[in-house]
């Protein structure tokens, strides 16, 4: 075995449908013959039927789907673009490839994998709210998923699949790859509008909220995220009712996880949306298969870096979006990130911390300043300098930073808040906190200054732990 | 393979860097241009494709990518300094970032961050002085389940043991791999072409209305359906 030889682990459970992965594990599922040749249906199948329809309809097919955003904030797409105001013109689709939380691995081998089903995803929303270009942004750092997607799109658009009179019909549209340069904030929709408008990826003001009223060059514009759009094919394909066998009623279908950490078998997971339980997932033969070295589970993070952390007696809830956010985290973009018993909470949070103090993109002064500080303070409670107030600060800066609990409570409203993800910043910190007083109440009161700054090789059993 | 870095490197000395797009490249950003609705658009790409022709963002080619989208040189230098892909200065031929970020800091990222330290004799952010690698502590690159994981020249290495890393350090040093990754700034070898007769519909947001396929689709269609 060496450096070449490794390879990502996917999969299912048995009987899970495979509405978006279905071409994960073949070879040439990323070229149009393979795309074509694979699943139950040929490819571009949905895409004929979907021109067999009026776009108001495809925008409320979706609708009946329930198809929710599968970027972060689980938004139902059909609704989102029921959002453009009616007659204003030209309208964009914005597909969100920047996929940068950390934890999340699941957008990439979509592009990277089957980056036809992407496409023709694209289309079908492109058709349904009238678009006159799809812009398909791609992280910058993922050169391998912007190789497909390109070579992907070439091909489509030789074989009149894209671009003018798509599959010999009036229906016309282009789709264009834009590509990003490494900046997480852009994965948030207003700042991403703002790289692909050649400008500094900062968040824009708000209002307005949605993008869909006011987006690119001002004009209405849907942002959708890459996972969403992929799942149209197959729900075009099988139909609403098939659709909704899947899942909950709230959230119906399938959701890819990207489980790493301290598991046996760390992969990305496409499991039924809301029926799954974080215990199946750990412990699960499809799926994680048991803690590492049959150690205790810890702590996990639910939904990518921005998410509050669960603790053991959280695992048996389900994967489902409502619930997660009810118990206070967010099930965001279907990362979950499992930490055993050796792992060090503090110096954990304090990486968390770090990650939004260097990606803060500066705009406001609360967040640019704030999440320094939050390093900071952390650092030296690592580094064995801790303060007996240093605890109170912390809580104090992260309500600076973000006032009020987290979430929202529903009604309350939203504010001119830049940047939704913006308490994302102190949030791990506020919630490792929570959790975990008495351990960093340790760290404070004695000397640890030889502490490495990596948790995984400490072998310290945490008394902490409850 | 530094050929252009040091080619760059001699001229700098020389006091005469002129890095503007070669006719190829400037054909090239024309055509990547035309794509956008608004010029400005393209400067991200453009960017890159200056990194990709001299190695890092100079300043000829941020001059010459303002005059092609039609703003300031001041312009495009602010919009490319927030990112962090464009380097004002020369790198390595490859670029080394190793992720710390949680998925992997739990598996052993910062180990394999400090491995390369130890074994390439220098700090995080800084250069062999071979000029072959740029020594990059990144964050999380979307490999969370390969942790842990490292990008060179954003090509991805997962799932790397303390040996497979030294494999691969010792590959990076003999260029045993110099086929399989192309000089830092070169991202993906397959670009996007839009052939002229295929394209749709691509001009300013002013001038657009509703595509005509839109309209007669939605009237037509949708009538018998009633209100729905």
């Amino acid at each position: 075995m060496g450096y070449r030889d490794h390879h990502s682990v996917f999969g299912a459970a048995e009987g899970t449908p495979l509405v978006v992965s279905s071409r994960f594990g073949a070879p040439d599922g990323h070229t149009l013959d393979g795309y074509k040749a694979s699943g139950s249906y040929d490819g571009y199948q949905a895409l004929d039927r979907v021109l067999g329809m009026a776009p108001s309809k495809v925008v409320a097919t979706v609708r009946d789907a329930s198809l929710l955003g599968r970027g972060g904030a689980g938004f139902p797409a059909g609704v989102k673009w029921g959002f453009m105001p009616p007659d204003v013109q030209p309208r964009y689709i914005v597909v969100n490839g920047d996929e940068s939380e950390p934890g999340t691995y699941k957008d990439r081998l979509l592009m990277e994998r089957d980056p036809h089903q992407l496409i023709e995803g694209c289309l079908i929303a492109a058709y349904a709210v009238g678009a006159s270009q799809v812009f398909l942004y791609v992280r910058g750092e993922m050169a391998h998923a912007q190789e497909r997607i390109a070579a992907a799109l070439n091909e489509a658009y030789a074989a009149g699949l894209v671009g003018r009179n798509i599959a010999g019909t009036d229906f016309s549209v282009d789709i264009v790859m834009a590509w990003g340069a490494g900046a997480y904030i852009v994965g948030e929709e207003t700042a991403l509008i703002e790289s692909l408008e050649g400008e500094r990826g900062m968040p824009r003001l708000k209002p307005p909220y949605f993008p869909a009223a006011k987006g690119l060059y001002m004009a209405p514009t849907i942002v959708n995220n890459v996972e969403t759009l992929s799942n149209l094919p197959w729900l075009f394909n099988h139909g609403v009712e098939e659709y909704l066998k899947t899942g909950t009623e709230a959230s119906p279908g399938t959701r890819l996880i990207a489980l790493s950490g301290h598991v046996n078998r760390p992969g990305v997971y496409e499991i039924p949306q809301g029926t799954t339980t974080f215990e199946d997932l750990f412990y699960g033969d499809d799926y994680g298969q048991g803690i590492r070295d049959g150690n205790e589970l810890k702590m996990f993070i639910p939904g990518g870096g921005s998410a509050p952390w669960f603790y053991p007696e959280q695992v048996g809830m389900a994967l489902e979006g409502k619930v997660v956010g009810g118990a206070g985290s967010m099930l965001g973009s279907g990362a979950v990130v499992v930490m055993d018993d050796t792992t060090d909470a503090v110096a954990a949070c304090l990486r968390l911390v770090r990650f939004y103090a260097r990606e803060s993109c500066g705009k406001c002064t609360p967040c640019r300043e704030g999440t320094t500080w939050l390093e900071r303070i952390l650092r030296r409670i690592i580094d064995g300098h801790g303060r007996p107030e240093d605890l109170g600060l912390l809580e104090s800066v992260g309500d600076n930073i973000s006032p009020g609990p987290y979430p929202t409570p529903p009604g309350r409203p939203r504010g001119s808040r830049r940047s939704p993800s913006r308490p994302s910043r102190p949030r791990s910190a506020r919630w490792a906190r929570r959790r975990w007083r008495r351990s960093p109440r340790r760290c404070v009161a004695s000397d640890r200054s030889s502490m490495p700054t990596s948790p995984t090789r400490r072998r310290i059993r945490s008394r902490g732990r409850r | 393979m530094a050929a252009h870095s040091l080619l760059s490197r001699d001229r700098a000395e020389a006091g005469s860097i002129v890095s503007r797009f070669s006719p190829e490249n400037e054909a090239l950003a024309r055509e990547i241009i035309a794509r956008y609705p608004r010029p400005k658009s393209a400067i991200i790409p453009l960017c890159h494709l200056v990194q990709e022709e001299h190695g890092y963002l100079t300043d000829d080619g941020m001059a010459h990518v303002a005059e092609l989208v039609g703003v300031t040189a001041a312009q495009v230098q602010g919009t490319a300094s927030f990112y962090e892909m464009f380097k004002r200065h020369e790198t390595g031929r490859y670029v080394l970032g190793i992720c710390t970020n949680i998925s992997c800091l739990v598996l052993g990222g910062a180990e394999l961050l400090a491995r390369a330290e130890e074994r390439l004799g220098i700090r995080s952010g800084s250069t062999t002085a071979d000029g072959r690698i740029t020594l990059e502590d990144t964050e999380c690159l979307a490999a969370c389940t390969d942790a842990p994981m490292c990008q060179v020249n954003y090509r991805y290495f997962g799932g790397l043991s303390d040996s497979d890393f030294d494999e691969l350090l010792d590959d990076l040093a003999s260029g045993a791999i110099d086929e399989v990754v192309p000089p830092h700034g070169t991202l993906a070898r397959v670009r996007q072409h839009i052939p002229d007769d295929r394209v749709a519909n691509i001009g300013p947001p002013e001038v657009q209305v509703a595509p005509e396929w839109f309209t007669r689709r939605e009237a037509e269609m949708a009538a018998p359906e009633g209100e729905g």
